[in-house]
C-alpha cells in the first residue's frame, strides 16, 4: 500500500477573550503541499471583516484576486500592487448569525520551492437569515517572493477571533 | 481497528523541460475520489484542458464561474472534446489548480469533476465538468490549450479513500 500523504502538523483552537492572530511557525521542511483549514469568527462590530495571511517575515510583494457571491451578486476585485499580506474572507462579525462561524481552506502548493508562492483559498459563511451576512469568496493569491515558507500568521482585518475560532495545519506529501 | 489512510498518492510529475501535455495511466479503481493538483508557469495564455481515457469525442461540458478582478461571469460550453481544469493569461507567475474527481471509478454513473482554478495576476474561478461516461476514469491527460507548461510544473495525483 503506498503511504499516507496527509498530516497533521498543528492545530490552534481560540480561548476565551481571544486572539489578534494565529501564527503556524517552524513548519517543517519535507513535504510538498501545506494545507489549513479555517473555522473563525470575529469579534469585531459588524456583520462581517476579512482576514490577513502573511507568510515569514515578508512584507511586500503579496498580491490576490478574488472572486465573491453574497446571495444577491457576484464581484471579483484584487489587489496586484503588492501588499504586506493578502486578503481572505470574509468571516462573520458580531452583528452576524449567533454561533456561525466562517469556514474555509488555503492551499499552497510546493512551499519549500524557490519559486514564487502562490495558493488557492475558498471561504464561506451561511447566515440561515435573510438579512444577516452570508459570502462566499474564492481567492487566488500569490507572493512573489522565492523564499520556502517557514511560517504562516493569519489575523482578522480588525478586532480578534473570537474563543472557539479552529485552524488547523495539514502537510500534504506526494510520495 | 486498523488505520486507513484516506489521502494517498498516486502519481507525481515534476517537468524537467517545457511539455505540452502530462497523462497520469493506469489509475487504480480502488479509490473513492481522485484529486490532482498542478502548479507552475505557463508559456502562453490558454486553458489547460483534459481528457479522460483517451475519449477526445464531443462529451464534455463545464460550467465556469470566474474573477479577473473587476468583474465576475458566468459561461458554459456543451457537447466539446474535452473538460477545462483553469484558464490564465498570464506567463510570469505560477497557477494553482486544485481539481477533484468525484465517483472516478462508479460505473453506473457520469462523471463529474470540480476544479479550482488560481491565478494572482489574472484569474480566478470554478469549474463544473461532466464527462458524459460511465466509464471509470484510468487515464487523465492534461494538455495546454496553447503553449507548454514551463519546466519545473508539478502534477500530482491523489487517491482520497473512503473510510
Amino acid at each position: 500500500m503506498a503511504n499516507p500523504t496527509l498530516f497533521q502538523l498543528a492545530t490552534t483552537t481560540v480561548g476565551s477573550g481571544g486572539v489578534s492572530s494565529v501564527t503556524f511557525s517552524a513548519i517543517p521542511q519535507v513535504y510538498t503541499d501545506l494545507k489549513i483549514l479555517i473555522s473563525a469568527k470575529s469579534d469585531y462590530a459588524s456583520a462581517h471583516m476579512n482576514m490577513t495571511v502573511a507568510y515569514n517575515s515578508i512584507t511586500s510583494g503579496y498580491s490576490y484576486i478574488n472572486l465573491n457571491g453574497d446571495g444577491s451578486s457576484a464581484s471579483s476585485g484584487s489587489n496586484i500592487v503588492g501588499t504586506s499580506h493578502y486578503y481572505i474572507g470574509e468571516m462573520t462579525g458580531t452583528s452576524g448569525t449567533a454561533n456561525s462561524f466562517t469556514n474555509g481552506e488555503i492551499y499552497i502548493p510546493n512551499y519549500t520551492s524557490a519559486n514564487y508562492k502562490s495558493a488557492s483559498v475558498d471561504m464561506v459563511n451561511e447566515s440561515n437569515n435573510a438579512v444577516a451576512y452570508a459570502y462566499a469568496s474564492l481567492d487566488a493569491a500569490l507572493v512573489s517572493n522565492t523564499a520556502s515558507i517557514t511560517s504562516i500568521t493569519i489575523a482578522p482585518g480588525a478586532g480578534n477571533f473570537v474563543q472557539y475560532s479552529t485552524f488547523t495545519l495539514y502537510g500534504v506529501r506526494n510520495y | 481497528m486498523a488505520v486507513q489512510f484516506t489521502y494517498v498518492p498516486i502519481a507525481t510529475q515534476t517537468l524537467g523541460s517545457a511539455t505540452a501535455s502530462v497523462t497520469f495511466s493506469s489509475i487504480p479503481s480502488t479509490y473513492q475520489d481522485l484529486v490532482l493538483v498542478c502548479n507552475g508557469i505557463r508559456s502562453a495564455a490558454a486553458v489547460t484542458a483534459v481528457q479522460l481515457n483517451g475519449d477526445t469525442a464531443s462529451n464534455y461540458s463545464q460550467t465556469l464561474l470566474s474573477g479577473n478582478g473587476s468583474s465576475a461571469s458566468s459561461s458554459r460550453n456543451t457537447s466539446v472534446g474535452n473538460g477545462v481544469l483553469d484558464y490564465t493569461g498570464n506567463t510570469t507567475n505560477p497557477s494553482t489548480t486544485v481539481a477533484h474527481f468525484l465517483n472516478y471509478a462508479n460505473t453506473n454513473t457520469y462523471k463529474t469533476f470540480l476544479s479550482r482554478a488560481n491565478n494572482a495576476s489574472d484569474f480566478v474561478g470554478a469549474y463544473v465538468n461532466l464527462w458524459r461516461s460511465t466509464a471509470a476514469i484510468n487515464s487523465i491527460y492534461i494538455y495546454a490549450g496553447s503553449g507548454t507548461f514551463n519546466a519545473g510544473s508539478t502534477f500530482n495525483l491523489y487517491g482520497i479513500a473512503s473510510a
